[in-house]
């Protein structure tokens, strides 16, 4: 085998980058976990998981995350806090440039995830931190007694209104179709909830306000095609993610929308280069599909370096 | 390195940032907030970094609600860089510890 700094790099510390490395630090590959930010990713700013198993009272996200990641030390993986700029994965012996240096390594796993969808209205961009969010758990308890407008049908907007309802006076969920996507157990609490007016087949085309605030959104019912204003101190978006693929370029192959094309033991179109968690083509997006797709891809990538000479 | 960065409250707020002698890093964050809590470790490896040149702050948005007012903060974590006494940049929500330290680059 070839010389190299490393037998895997991971990259991206969220739940599928922490497995990872819990499997590769176990099964005592030379590995290191880049992360550019801080570990946790997208699971960070969930407010409660009730859906992963082995916490029966449910479990908030950023206690998920800071229990994953004591695991994979406690296996001594190594966590870097650094940014992959570029890769060279014309060889077998792949390089990664970082913020700092190049690296060099036999197999590498791509977990960096996805982040929130944005709407592309005008306002969005200007009221961003001043009504504008993306997170509840951070910025619920700023919109005490305030009305609040949700956008999206899925499980992630359904649950989080569910949490903005601790704080708000009421919250309107902007829903593009007739029918909620989320699972049924949150389609029950939030018909249930009085703060809650669920405002359907309705698109948002705009979010206005003041110098500091946002004080409106206009919407438009996607079957009259009626324009209407509807006053609120704060708009949360969770309309689905897009996958964190920009650095990849052409390297390796992609889907339509954008997230890395895998087989079912996780190898990319590139050999000894894997993926894992959301930013894979899968048809569901949870933390338990995350640390199974993980899984195999540091099982994946321990059968490869065997096989290597 | 846990010392490097200062807690303020509202009252300390002009002395120690708007008057400071050097470039400050405000870190607006609350302890209910998730995001907040994970940026703390990031923050304080920065500030290992720029110590000497660059003042790093904390701000308890629940304890001192007239500073964040001041500066409408809606969404935390928010780190506002202040330069000269003046609002320099500004950045919301877990960002790339790259992402800072160019800023702080640019203040300097």
């Amino acid at each position: 085998m070839k010389k190299v700094d490393f037998d895997l790099v991971i990259i991206g510390g969220g739940p599928a980058g922490l497995t990872a490395g819990i499997y590769a630090a176990r099964a005592r590959l030379k590995v290191i976990l880049i992360e550019k930010a801080v570990c946790g990713g997208q699971v960070t700013i969930s407010d409660w998981i009730e859906n992963y198993p082995g916490f029966p009272q449910g479990v908030s996200g950023p206690d998920l995350v800071q229990k994953m990641t004591e695991q994979a030390k406690q296996f001594d993986l190594t966590i870097e806090t650094n940014e992959v700029i570029s890769f060279d994965l014309s060889k077998q012996v792949k390089k990664i440039k970082l913020n700092d240096r190049v690296i060099t390594t036999h197999t590498i796993i791509i977990a960096t995830g996805a982040s929130p969808q944005t709407l592309g209205v005008p306002g969005e961009n200007t009221f961003l931190g001043k009504g504008v969010s993306f997170c509840a758990t951070c910025d619920g308890p700023f919109f005490r007694d305030r009305v609040i407008a949700a956008v999206g049908g899925g499980n992630t907007a359904v649950q989080e209104s569910l949490f903005l309802t601790k704080f708000a006076k009421k919250v309107y969920i902007i829903h593009r179709r007739d029918e909620l996507r989320a699972t049924k157990i949150l389609q029950e609490r939030a018909l249930a909830n009085k703060k809650i007016e669920l405002v359907w087949d309705s698109v948002v085309t705009g979010i206005g306000g003041g110098l500091t605030n946002v004080d409106h959104i206009t919407i438009k019912n996607v079957k009259t095609g009626a324009i209407k204003k509807l006053s609120v101190d704060g708009c949360f978006i969770w309309v689905g993610i897009r996958p964190a693929t920009g650095f990849l370029g052409n390297s390796i192959d992609l889907n339509e929308a954008g997230f890395v094309i895998t087989d079912s033991k996780m190898e990319t179109s590139v050999p000894g280069v894997f993926a894992a968690g959301d930013v894979r083509n899968t048809p569901l997006r949870q933390i338990a599909t995350a640390v199974g797709d993980a899984a195999i891809a540091a099982f994946s990538a321990e059968h490869y370096l065997s096989n290597i000479d | 390195m846990a010392e490097s960065i200062m807690e303020i409250d509202d009252d300390s707020f002009d002395t120690e940032v708007l008057q400071a002698d050097k470039p400050v890093v405000v870190d607006f964050w609350a302890p209910w907030c998730g995001p907040c809590r994970a940026i703390g470790p990031l923050m304080e490896e920065v500030a290992g970094v720029f110590n000497d040149k660059v003042k790093f702050i904390k701000c308890n948005v629940d304890d001192n609600p007239a500073t964040p007012g001041k500066f409408s903060i809606r969404s935390i974590p928010t780190l506002i860089f202040f330069k000269d006494g003046k609002v320099f940049d500004q950045v919301i929500g877990i960002v790339a510890k790259s992402k800072i330290e160019d800023i702080i680059n640019k203040m300097l």
